[in-house]
């Protein structure tokens, strides 16, 4: 019997024909997926990474839900040019709250992985509003209509609640907080601002969009831009420590 | 309605089916929970999405009736006078929407081309702007075009190259109605702001467990099709079909699992997070390329190029090689869209070799397809359809070999996250798969409907010419844009600052965007004298009376 006629067996049954591809097709994905769960090199330990606030998580649905990262990444590679235009190398620790994670696949506009703290809010205020009356040449879609709707805050503690069901580590006072404390995030003459400091050690409380009254997209949108790539301080992260 | 009854009865005593009685509960029942969660819905496009699902289920649920009253006591015969009666009606709506998507396709991705060319266009609203279509395009070309052809060509070679009539009575229109629901509800979501963001997955849960369903409907119908074949050896267009139908079923569910914030609302978190799910999403995103746009094609190529040639199918042992090689490098290549990134260096090295492995297979299936043409190579001269599908291979060697040029690491960090990759994509998108599809539908319009030949050759000819022009003009633009700012982004002064802010690099693409936006659109008008011809074939062409051929099997 030769080798081709071997093969019929394939050929002259289909339920042994689908298990042929069964096999065929899960080795690569096992042997690329799984390590990644439980090799510890695959995540660095790291200071500062914490979970979203109330208000920066509710920006990131609104990141996601206007389809930001497709023309946007949030992964700095570590080329000399994209380390000197954007700051250090992306690490993937500072995602490992990502669910789902933003690193995108296309720069149409440039990275977002370290935007945070490098441009004013108001400066986002204008941009996100009208991105010619800032820069001329950029060819981004403006989004007035973030600064006329409102941030859904009741709906903010179940979204806590689901991300710490897939992994997120929210304590149970931050979900039973998480309205009072999207609201205190965006407003620094609430009541509430130093709780939330406490629960959020680092977060920045201001009035994201400059204006008054409730939390709004442009406020949480600006709250997550703000936060990105802030939350690891390079000056002390140690490279050698997460050799292991 | 008494009177037909009283007829049949004369017959036989008619009974409804297990299989309609059980699909008209499930509809009943879902129209109801459907209609139960619009009202309760937390978000408005839940409440649409319920709305629609409510009013679409109790449709199906009427039309499984009024289907049943209308038919004969007996359900359609397997064979007419020892022929297969072959079930057509579930592929010539497929075929219909393959066309109608394709236009709607092909529009939306002219309509972000522009965008990006002109962001005025963009409307600052959010149902037009770039974010949320650009989903709907690529969804609409790969899944609603793609899909549809896919569905239509593998109920047809299946029935044919088995030689028998479809498994299941509803269970092929279950598969045909109920993906393209999936497709309303997925684009229209885009549209409303629900996406999950992952590329090529952002339908939300409840459109990932409609799929789920539709799917492994879709996998019975065309294993059980197998099972009673009367052909001794599955066509090896079979294999690719079935590899291609397996896998992504296992892709869907490994790439999508996530948790619904509330039953009553779109928005969910998926299970994997950070690098995890990256790895995910581009094992899953690399081989929707791999087994939806590659294998389900090959398939097309491996029955409609022979079947249109006239010549058998070059080498058998070339096509167990290449398929078994095929399916097995493919899910090794997704970390090269990950290169250089937080992903951990093994994953990234094994990710390029395989990618770059993964050549050969490719360029195994082209040259299986190009030699069929052996002794048939004047043809191209007479029949634009199998130019169409002979560029189409043509055009898949290309970008299998450009594939896994992009995939070693140093070549991806000057292409990744440029354009080049987008050329990349349409070279395989427009090139291959588009014609392939394009050559497929011309032959098949004319078999379903039972028509002697196209309406007209002329306007394929034209169609062939316009679309590929286009398509060059895509490409080209893209090359020169994509390495214009690769090497942009990275080039120094000799002082050594970075020579050029983001924003230069962005100002020179806009002539590349208009040129991009030229070639779509030549694209798109090749498709709209496609859908004319193809149209008049159905209304105006001659009925034809031919001879049955059967396909030998690959042996």
């Amino acid at each position: 019997m030769s080798f081709w006629s071997r093969h019929q067996i394939f050929e002259k049954n289909s339920i042994i024909l689908i298990a042929g591809i069964l096999v065929v097709i899960a080795i690569g994905g096992l042997v690329e997926i799984t390590p990644l769960f439980y090799l510890k090199s695959t995540i660095e330990v790291v200071d500062g990474v914490r979970p979203y606030t109330p208000l920066e998580l509710a920006g990131r649905n609104v990141y996601v839900r206007e389809g930001c990262y497709l023309c946007h990444s949030q992964m700095v590679r570590p080329l000399r040019d994209e380390v000197e235009r954007y700051g250090h190398f992306s690490l993937a620790a500072e995602s490992m709250y990502d669910h789902p994670f933003q690193w995108g696949s296309k720069r149409t506009g440039p990275d977002l992985a370290r935007v945070g703290a490098k441009y004013s809010d108001e400066w986002h205020v204008t941009h996100l509003n009208n991105p010619r009356a800032i820069v001329p040449q950029s060819v981004m879609p403006g989004y007035p209509f973030l600064a006329k709707t409102e941030v859904d805050s009741e709906a903010i503690a179940d979204h806590l609640k689901t991300n710490r069901a897939v992994g997120v580590p929210y304590t149970n006072e931050q979900i039973a907080n998480a309205e009072a404390d999207l609201k205190a995030q965006a407003d620094p003459d609430n009541v509430g601002t130093d709780a939330f400091a406490k629960r959020y050690p680092k977060a920045v409380v201001r009035n994201f969009d400059g204006k008054g009254g409730a939390p709004t997209e442009m406020d949480a949108l600006i709250a997550y831009l703000q936060m990105l790539g802030t939350l690891v301080d390079f000056k002390l992260y140690n490279e050698k420590a997460n050799l292991r | 309605m008494q009177r037909e009854s009283h007829m049949q009865q004369t017959q036989s005593t008619k009974w409804m089916t297990h299989g309609e009685a059980g699909l008209m509960l499930f509809f009943s029942m879902a129209a109801y929970v459907c209609a139960f969660a619009a009202p309760m819905a937390l978000d408005a496009p839940f409440a649409f999405h319920a709305s629609l699902a409510a009013v679409a289920s109790g449709a199906a649920a009427f039309a499984i009736v009024n289907r049943y009253f209308d038919r004969q006591a007996a359900l359609p015969p397997q064979e007419i006078n020892g022929k297969p009666n072959y079930n057509l009606g579930p592929i010539k709506f497929a075929s219909f929407m393959a066309m109608f998507w394709g236009i709607a396709g092909f529009a939306v991705g002219l309509m972000i081309a522009c965008e990006l060319a002109w962001p005025a266009l963009n409307l600052d609203l959010p149902w037009t702007s770039f974010g949320r279509l650009r989903p709907l395009h690529t969804s609409a070309v790969i899944f609603a075009f793609g899909g549809n052809v896919l569905i239509a060509t593998s109920f047809y070679v299946v029935q044919r190259t088995c030689r028998t009539r479809l498994a299941g009575d509803l269970a092929p229109w279950f598969v045909v109605l109920g993906y393209n629901f999936f497709i309303v509800i997925a684009g229209t979501g885009y549209l409303l702001g629900v996406t999950q963001s992952k590329e090529y997955a952002e339908p939300e849960w409840y459109a990932d467990l409609w799929l789920t369903i539709v799917w492994v409907v879709y996998l019975l119908v065309f294993v059980m099709t197998l099972v009673k074949r009367k052909e001794p050896h599955i066509f090896v267009a079979n294999w690719f079909y079935l590899a291609f139908i397996v896998t992504i079923a296992v892709l869907h569910l490994g790439n999508n699992p996530a948790l619904p914030v509330s039953v009553f609302g779109s928005k969910s978190y998926i299970a994997w997070g950070g690098v995890q799910d990256a790895m995910f999403q581009w094992w899953y995103g690399h081989n929707a390329v791999g087994f939806f746009l590659t294998a389900g094609f090959l398939a097309i190529m491996y029955y409609f190029i022979p079947k249109r040639a006239e010549r058998p199918i070059y080498s058998y042992r070339l096509s167990i090689i290449h398929f078994w090689a095929l399916i097995f490098l493919y899910i090794w290549a997704g970390p090269h869209h990950l290169h250089y990134t937080a992903l951990p260096d093994w994953a990234q090295t094994l990710g390029m070799t395989f990618s770059v492995m993964l050549w050969m297979p490719s360029w195994g299936g082209m040259i299986n397809g190009l030699m069929t043409l052996s002794g048939a190579w004047d043809k191209l001269r007479t029949d634009p359809v199998l130019r169409m599908l002979v560029v189409s291979v043509a055009f898949y060697g290309m970008s299998t070999f450009e594939g896994p040029m992009m995939a070693i690491k140093v070549v991806n960090s000057l292409s990744h996250y440029t354009d080049w990759t987008i050329g990349h994509v349409h070279s395989g998108a427009l090139g291959w798969v588009g014609f392939v599809s394009f050559g497929a539908l011309y032959c098949l319009v004319p078999w379903l409907w039972g028509r002697k030949e196209l309406y007209s050759l002329k306007l394929v000819n034209w169609h062939f010419w316009i679309s590929t022009i286009g398509i060059v003009l895509y490409i080209s633009a893209m090359w020169v844009s994509g390495i214009l700012q690769g090497l942009m982004w990275r080039a120094y002064t000799s002082l050594g600052f970075l020579e050029y802010s983001f924003i230069e690099t962005v100002e020179a693409m806009h002539p590349f965007y208009i040129i991009r936006a030229a070639g779509g659109a030549l694209f798109l008008i090749g498709a709209l004298i496609m859908a004319y011809n193809l149209w008049m074939t159905v209304r105006a062409g001659e009925a034809d009376v031919a001879t049955e051929l059967a396909l030998q099997p690959a042996e």
